[in-house]
């Protein structure tokens, strides 16, 4: 399945795999800390809801 | 077209309505591209008859450093903006996308390094464009690292709009050194609006796949990451207040 990539296979599946993992990574951070920060933000203004 | 109306986005409620609206399509659009682009260079396409298979680096060397330059040019755009509308979004959205632009640059950094040891037999040369790039690299982590130093919004949005301006020399040189110095390893410029054929179509095809699903990848971490902004904007205000009595 992979193509031959002769005496270069080293330089580019480490490109491939270093690029993917750094944009994952990037994703991942993303959204986490999208996801907590919503959390934190929604308890705030329902901690002020309930306290008027 | 009406470009006032384009304003009414500074609203931080309406600019998230509007873009968490239109985010899953841009992130669906991003993936296909990327699968896309990347299956068909890195399965589909020929060695190249002096690089070898190490023209497959390609399809990632080259998105990535053309976003690590126009990530800072939109950064520029946004801080413009600040300094002269005061408007928290944009200021927000340079904030948002600096990380962006960091990742690009860091892999344009490792891609290019990978590529130049076969090519060049070495992994790193002060070369007019590589040199840039690191100084480019460097500005992005100042960029963040000043954001996060200084407590109120808006005083380090003034200060890393200044930063950002300053940095925008590092990415017109980081663009066009190879022009400005004709010396060093580093070829010419791959996308060039000339009429000069630099890529052979067969590679050029699917890079074009790949630069459009570098693009629509920014964008969709650009709206996650800005909507995220504006959020911890607003927590920090209400929990100011909360202290305030």
């Amino acid at each position: 399945m992979i193509p031959e990539l002769g005496k270069y296979a080293g330089a580019v599946l480490s490109s491939y795999g270093l690029s993917i993992g750094l944009i994952l990574m990037l994703v991942a951070v993303s959204l986490r800390r999208s996801r907590r920060v919503k959390a934190e933000l929604q308890e705030v203004e329902m901690r002020r809801k309930a306290n008027g | 077209m009406n470009l006032n109306a384009l304003w009414e986005y500074a609203n931080p409620l309406k600019f998230m309505r509007t873009t968490e609206k239109v985010l899953p399509w841009v992130a669906t659009a991003a993936l296909v591209c990327l699968v896309v682009g990347l299956v068909w260079g890195f399965f589909f396409t020929p060695d190249d008859y002096r690089q070898g298979s190490t023209v497959k680096i390609f399809y990632l060397h080259v998105p990535s450093a053309m976003m690590a330059i126009n990530v800072w040019v939109m950064m520029l755009i946004t801080s413009l903006v600040w300094i002269v509308r005061r408007h928290h979004v944009s200021a927000l959205a340079a904030r948002a996308a600096a990380p962006v632009g960091a990742t690009m640059t860091l892999i344009a950094l490792i891609t290019g390094a990978m590529w130049g040891q076969p090519m060049w037999g070495t992994w790193w040369a002060w070369d007019p464009r590589l040199t840039s790039f690191l100084i480019l690299f460097l500005f992005y982590l100042g960029y963040m690292a000043l954001w996060a130093a200084i407590e109120n919004d808006d005083t380090a949005a003034d200060l890393t709009s200044v930063l950002c301006l300053v940095g925008s020399v590092f990415a017109i040189l980081s663009r066009y050194a190879v022009n400005f110095w004709n010396q060093g390893l580093h070829q010419g410029a791959s996308l060039s609006l000339d009429k000069e054929e630099n890529v052979a179509d067969i590679f050029w095809y699917p890079a074009l796949v790949c630069i459009a699903g570098f693009v629509l990848l920014f964008i969709t971490l650009v709206i996650i990451r800005t909507n995220t902004e504006i959020r911890a904007r607003r927590m920090r205000a209400l929990l100011a207040q909360e202290r305030l009595g």
